[in-house]
């Protein structure tokens, strides 16, 4: 079992690991992929991460992307500005090309990485031992997932349909 | 034909609303008593006050959305009905806490499930902290006086099949079992309650003490943010309030304010609003924010053999607390087993896992059974909850460390959820924790839940009860308020809501904070209309 000292000295360590995203976030992002129409918080880059991980998180194929990338900025638009603030962190990190390499491990820019290698990514970062990186990709699972399943064009895979006998009845 | 909406009527029949997004200047008012936040606490405190021919103001953070408003989507009600789109969380993100943010507050999302404060914990708060005039039988009168104005009754209709599962597993055990009872009239079963009640059934605050307390000349401001409460001179009472009225999208701030003065505050923003209310303020002492208690909640999904289709019908009719008596109240935590609904968005994001094994689980949502163990926290020496702080721009937060007796209940509690699942005949179950996955046995489900490190952000954690924060006390040095919810130092505010209670309450809150709402207003009033 995790003891308190244990978790204060992950905790700690999770700082210092953002101190170093600071660093690293600013200079030499990888090149914006093509600009997604109006989004509000999502920058074209940020975009292109949501794209390249989202059938990885979902683990499904042939999904309506720009759906999922609208879906995203939405709900983070909907955030408190102290939580905003601290996804456009996460995003910035993940956009630069030194710690994509190095704290995430995807070698290729996000819109070339495989399948294998994001999935190697989003398991490290999930079974991290700094709370930090597991809070990255529990916030990317989160976001992807509240994008996709609140669409209800997910529905129909997941054979759920809203009540029919009070659906007519609504305004 | 379409679904009545009263409470849009009453608005458009000349009800005093005023929405803060569409005010185009500050804003100066006065009443008797202001009572900030319109949930379980100010919702009943408003009707009760109005009725005395007091002159009542409600603010209320949240907008007002009505029946019309709600429309069965996940995805448009928890941006416009909880706090932080229902991803509100610890500050260790461990947690994610289920709130709402909507005139009405949590009644207008909660899933109707009805407990009195179980009298163990009454008890409990008169031993330890003096409570003594909140024993069951001078609560009584209060129950029944809340399950009398919210319908709260057995609910006759049979389970549905996620909860079925619980009552079925809970016979295979031998384990005490029982069925809840719900705040509804005329319920049509539908199992949407999370997302706003679109036929009006649900006794919330929404359809009924507010409504109330309006057609008594009561006022109502929503979108309305109070940022602190305005100290008088002699620093023994409150002036009023003032704050930041909000824009459309509910966050933005439109630049003006409110200032409002009042002979009585009541604070009733919930237990991490009430707290960060006080301490914006500067107010209150020591004794804010701290032991805020969350009944953390763990969860375990089931594969069966049959639909289930846990999306449909009432969402919570049976429960069980057999774990609740099985140790002693102080010793290693007590659990309440329920089930939740399961809609797609909240199970997507709740999910542990992520690729093809929780699309396939997702893909088999139709057979999700799902149970939930919610833990009694703030009993055990060493379970003393969370500090709410604040944020440097003044936005609340909760910290609350998970400790080892914690996840010692979490551990027992996903044991008894796994073998209770088998037994009611789950062909595959997984306790959700990234490092679980699907096991077709409960022998092999045991093994692995024995081996799952106890970490936050591997363990799935959640929360809808937020309690505590703003303690009752019999001592003005050891709490907050006294037993009636009045401030120990400020003589013209009380604090009516969750935020008072001691420990815990060890069932769903909704009713507890109704009665004691009830007993706190009835006294005011009186103190009220003698002075």
């Amino acid at each position: 079992m995790i003891t308190r000292r244990q978790l204060i000295k992950t905790g700690m360590a999770g700082s210092v690991v953002l101190l170093a995203a600071g660093f690293l976030a600013s200079p030499q992002p990888d090149l914006p992929a093509a600009s997604q129409g109006r989004l509000v918080f999502l920058q074209a880059a940020d975009a292109q991460i949501i794209r390249s991980l989202a059938p990885v998180m979902l683990g499904m194929a042939g999904l309506a992307l720009d759906d999922i990338v609208r879906g995203v900025d939405v709900a983070i638009a909907h955030l408190l500005p102290a939580v905003q603030q601290e996804l456009r962190q996460l995003f910035d990190l993940l956009g630069n090309r030194w710690a994509r390499r190095w704290l995430a491990g995807v070698h290729s820019p996000w819109a070339q990485a495989t399948p294998d290698e994001l999935a190697a990514f989003l398991q490290r970062w999930q079974q991290s031992p700094l709370l930090l990186l597991r809070s990255g990709f529990q916030a990317l699972h989160a976001l992807i997932n509240a994008a996709w399943f609140g669409n209800p064009a997910s529905w129909s895979a997941l054979g759920y349909q809203q009540p029919q006998q009070v659906m007519g009845l609504l305004p | 034909m379409s679904l009545p909406d009263p409470v849009a009527d009453g608005v458009a029949s000349g009800w005093r609303v005023l929405d803060g997004a569409a005010q185009t200047q500050d804003l100066q008012l006065s009443c008797d008593v202001l009572i900030i936040g319109t949930g379980a606490g100010g919702g009943m405190t408003a009707e009760v006050l109005a009725q005395a021919g007091l002159d009542v103001l409600m603010v209320e953070e949240g907008a007002l959305r009505t029946s019309r408003d709600f429309r069965l989507l996940e995805a448009k009600a928890y941006p416009e009905l909880y706090q932080e789109s229902a991803s509100r969380k610890t500050a260790d993100k461990a947690i994610n806490i289920l709130q709402g943010r909507t005139v009405g507050g949590s009644t207008t999302v909660n899933w109707t499930s009805a407990f009195r404060t179980p009298p163990e914990t009454l008890a409990w708060w008169g031993e330890r902290y003096g409570l003594q005039g909140l024993n069951p039988q001078a609560m009584a009168p209060w129950f029944d006086l809340a399950e009398a104005r919210l319908g709260i009754a057995d609910w006759q209709t049979d389970p549905n099949p996620n909860n079925s599962v619980l009552e079925r597993g809970c016979q295979a055990l031998g384990l005490k079992h029982g069925r809840i009872r719900r705040n509804v009239r005329g319920c049509w079963n539908l199992g949407y309650c999370g997302m706003g009640c679109a036929t009006n059934a649900k006794q919330s605050m929404l359809v009924t003490t507010i409504p109330g307390a309006l057609q008594h000349r009561a006022g109502l401001l929503a979108r309305a943010r109070v940022d602190r409460l305005l100290p008088a001179a002699d620093g023994k009472t409150l002036q009023g309030a003032e704050g930041s009225l909000l824009a459309a999208d509910g966050h933005g701030l439109t630049g003006r304010k409110f200032a409002v003065r009042a002979r009585h505050v009541v604070l009733a923003a919930g237990a991490i609003g009430s707290p960060a209310i006080l301490l914006r303020s500067q107010l209150g002492g020591a004794q804010v924010g701290r032991r805020t208690f969350l009944h953390p909640v763990v969860v375990s999904g089931a594969v069966m053999p049959q639909r289930i289709e846990a999306y449909n019908g009432a969402p919570q009719t049976v429960y069980s607390d057999h774990f609740m008596h099985t140790q002693p109240l102080d010793g290693p935590l007590g659990y309440k087993l329920e089930v939740p609904p399961v809609h797609p968005l909240l199970m997507g994001v709740t999910l542990s896992g992520f690729g093809a094994a929780s699309a396939g689980l997702m893909q088999q949502l139709p057979h999700l059974q799902v149970v939930l163990a919610l833990l009694r926290d703030g009993f055990h020496p060493d379970s003393q909850g969370g500090q709410v702080r604040l944020r440097q721009d003044g936005s609340p937060e909760l910290d609350y460390p998970l400790n080892d007796v914690l996840w010692d209940g979490v551990r027992r509690s996903w044991l008894t959820m796994a073998e209770l699942q088998f037994a009611a005949g789950a062909r595959q179950v997984q306790v959700l924790h990234e490092q679980a996955d699907l096991q077709s046995s409960w022998k092999a489900t045991r093994a692995q839940i024995l081996q799952l490190p106890l970490k936050p952000l591997l363990a799935r954690v959640v929360s809808a009860h937020v309690m505590g924060g703003a303690a009752m006390s019999s001592q003005p040095e050891e709490g907050v308020v006294d037993e009636y919810g009045r401030h120990w130092q400020l003589r013209n505010l009380s604090i009516i809501d969750g935020s008072v209670f001691p420990t815990s309450i060890g069932a769903n809150p909704q009713l507890s904070i109704y009665a004691f709402a009830l007993r706190a207003a009835h006294h005011l009033r009186d103190a009220l209309n003698r002075g």
